[in-house]
């Protein structure tokens, strides 16, 4: 670690593996009820399980690009962090305020909870990932700007290279657009309108900044390649996520009540959406295929490019799928939205920061070249059981969506109910859960791989020589 | 090798590209924001709507159901339901929505459940009417049948 204060990172690392945990959890007791209808019902219904599952997906992954920053900021600026200690005050905040909501979620009901909360005053729950008491929203954004703040107080007195200008750019966003959930008028056209400003610009805008950035630092680090070169592919990438990203939003202003024309930009801008994940495929290859030097973490290289190429799958090939109105039509809101939506939040969110994990920890604990042989054989076993189990997650989901949308969408008459098909569609979601089991066994050998075979091998000494 | 494309063009890419589309999306929004009133018929949202939107929202309905297509994926879409249940008549669907709501959860064993809310009979017509509202929004005729 080249300066102290990045040390501040790794709380918010393990804090972030753990909601994944429980996201996990809570996914496969939703998966089961998909199944056993009334499945823990009514100590779970499916709406809470739903609301824990997500919200702390969004919340782990937060911490993840928190600690991201917290870590390569100083780095990059060649400087100590602006403020160690606010950095970890927020951590408690912000760990406090979350598992407090999920609390909520699960030990009040919902309504119950509107009203402890005092919803009325300013009404923002009840929306799709946006469940979170007001009172909570309001605190994600006193942490989010005490972490802007500090990180950005650390680029200002440091080096300001273009990994740290994308990264704090996407952080700012992430900040400004979240401040569209605080509206919520009675129109729900106009709710559902700029509902999307969170959703869509945060996942396929801002987030791909802070992605971009992620990757591009981990690829500095594991090949050694000329900052020059990483740094034009990144631009390149940015540009053209934005590009096309900004009035693809549009491919979610198709059946909601905004006018016709949407049907045209969305369908074109945002088929055109996949080409940065494309590029961002080439540029990982490319900078590894050159690298200078073998890093001694060979995980931390394959997660980098496994980011890569799982986000190009779930974002671009599973984005452009259902993008096209014509298609949209049929498969809006059907099973087709819940697998691009697990492969692509996967694919790139959850690995970038596994990824950031895979190499940032290590030297965190003190072994600059990565874990020991074995903790990195387990790593990277549990690398390809998770990306091969959510890979048939999203092929069942796939399947179940194709068959939901020819039983109940399609036909003009003689189309089944909605609770008729799901009842058709039980074997596949014996299939999905089933990946749903295979992922939580691969998370679980990540997690262990933190532990194994560590401290005797890291003493011992045996591996690649040291480069730095 | 003479360097055709440097980084200084990749970043203009970026800083250009990046705010010419967000000024597009500002314009593009604006004009939507002009034309919409005519596709959301707001002059019908009445109090009723309003405290129905509320109703909706503080129970968590979009766990489990989509609506407009957006949500959950775990129960009927509602934004037609008014259109499947209604018969077009906004009476038949109210007294519909009251028995519906009350009987929950249905005991049938292993079938998905919709949890009891406990709401007063007004807010029930509450949600009927915001119902009945957002299956009216214009919105380019889906879902493509009424099965949702
Ligand atoms: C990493 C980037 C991305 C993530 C994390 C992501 C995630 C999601 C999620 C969670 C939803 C469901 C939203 C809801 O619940 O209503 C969604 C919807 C959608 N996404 Fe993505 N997405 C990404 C990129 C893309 C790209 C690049 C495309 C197009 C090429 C795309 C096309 C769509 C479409 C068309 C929908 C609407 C589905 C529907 O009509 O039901 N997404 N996305
Ligand atoms: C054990 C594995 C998992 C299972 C069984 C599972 C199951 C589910 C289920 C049943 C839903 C609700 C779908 C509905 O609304 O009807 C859901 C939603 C969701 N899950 Fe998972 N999940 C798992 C892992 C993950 C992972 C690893 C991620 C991402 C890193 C993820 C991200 C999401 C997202 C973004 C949604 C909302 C999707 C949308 O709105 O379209 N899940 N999950
Ligand atoms: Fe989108």
């Amino acid at each position: 670690m080249k300066f102290e204060s990045q040390g501040v990172a790794r709380p918010y690392f393990i804090f972030a593996l753990l909601l994944f945990v429980g996201q996990i959890l809570f996914g496969l007791i939703m998966g089961l009820q998909y199944i056993v209808g009334d499945f823990l019902f009514p100590y779970i219904p499916f709406n809470v399980a739903r609301m824990v599952h997500t919200n702390l997906l969004i919340v782990w992954l937060l911490f993840g690009f928190m600690g991201a920053s917290y870590y390569l900021v100083p780095e990059e600026c060649d400087t100590e962090l602006h403020s160690p200690w606010l950095a970890r005050a927020t951590f408690w905040v912000f760990a406090a305020a979350g598992v407090l909501t999920i609390l909520g979620y699960l030990l009040v009901p919902y309504a119950e909870l509107a009203k402890l909360t005092h919803n009325e005053l300013l009404p923002t729950m009840g929306r799709e990932f946006l469940e979170q008491p007001t009172i909570t929203k309001i605190g994600i954004v006193i942490v989010c700007l005490a972490f802007i703040y500090n990180i950005g107080m650390t680029v200002l007195k440091g080096r300001k290279t273009v990994i740290n200008m994308v990264l704090i750019t996407g952080l700012v966003g992430l900040a400004v657009f979240f401040l569209f959930s605080f509206y919520n008028p009675d129109n729900l056209v106009l709710d559902k309108f700029f509902w999307w400003w969170v959703v869509h610009l945060w996942v396929e805008g801002v987030w791909e900044l802070i992605l971009g950035a992620i990757l591009a630092f981990v690829l500095i680090k594991v090949t050694g390649v000329d900052r020059e070169v990483i740094e034009k592919w990144l631009y390149v990438i940015i540009a053209l996520a934005l590009i096309s990203g900004l009035i693809g939003m549009g491919h979610h202003y198709f059946w909601i009540g905004p006018g016709p024309y949407w049907l045209w930009l969305g369908s074109i801008f945002s088929a055109l959406e996949p080409v940065p994940f494309f590029m961002m495929v080439l540029f990982a290859f490319r900078v590894v295929g050159q690298r200078r030097h073998q890093h001694g973490n060979r995980a931390a290289t394959l997660w980098a490019l496994g980011t890569a190429v799982m986000a190009f799958l779930g974002a671009g090939v599973w984005g452009f799928i259902h993008t096209l109105a014509p298609v949209n039509y049929y498969t809006h809101g059907s099973q087709i939205t819940a697998a691009h939506g697990h492969l692509a939040f996967f694919g790139a969110y959850a690995m970038i920061v596994l990824c950031i994990i895979s190499y940032a920890m290590p030297i965190m604990r003190g072994r600059p070249q990565g874990n020991g042989e074995l903790s990195q054989k387990l790593e990277i076993f549990a690398f390809w059981t998770m990306c091969v189990s959510m890979i048939g997650i999203t092929l069942a989901l796939t399947v179940a969506g194709a068959w939901q949308v020819a039983l109940q969408r399609l036909p003009e008459v003689g189309a089944l109910s909605f609770m008729n098909t799901q009842a058709k569609l039980i074997p596949i979601f014996w299939v999905r859960e089933a990946f749903g089991v295979v992922f939580a066994l691969g998370l679980v050998a990540y997690l262990a791989s933190f532990f194994v075979g560590s401290r005797v091998e890291a003493e011992a000494g045996h591996r690649v020589p040291a480069v730095s | 090798m003479p360097e055709l494309f440097t980084k200084g063009m990749a970043r203009n890419i970026y800083y250009g590209g990046g705010f010419f589309f967000l000024l597009l999306l500002l314009g593009l929004t604006l004009d939507t924001l002009r034309a919409l009133p005519q596709r959301d018929h707001r002059e019908n949202i009445t109090e009723s709507v309003a405290r129905g939107k509320a109703v909706w929202e503080e129970n968590n309905c979009i766990g489990c159901h989509s609506l407009m297509g957006e949500g959950a994926y775990f129960a009927p879409e509602l934004g037609n339901v008014f259109d499947r249940y209604g018969n077009g008549s906004e009476e038949a669907f109210g007294q519909f929505m009251q028995a519906w709501m009350q009987m929950q959860p249905m005991p049938t064993e292993g079938r998905r459940k919709m949890p009891q809310f406990h709401l007063s009979q007004e807010q029930v017509d509450d949600l009927s009417a915001f119902l009945i509202w957002t299956s009216r929004i214009n919105d380019n005729d889906w879902p493509p049948n009424r099965e949702g």
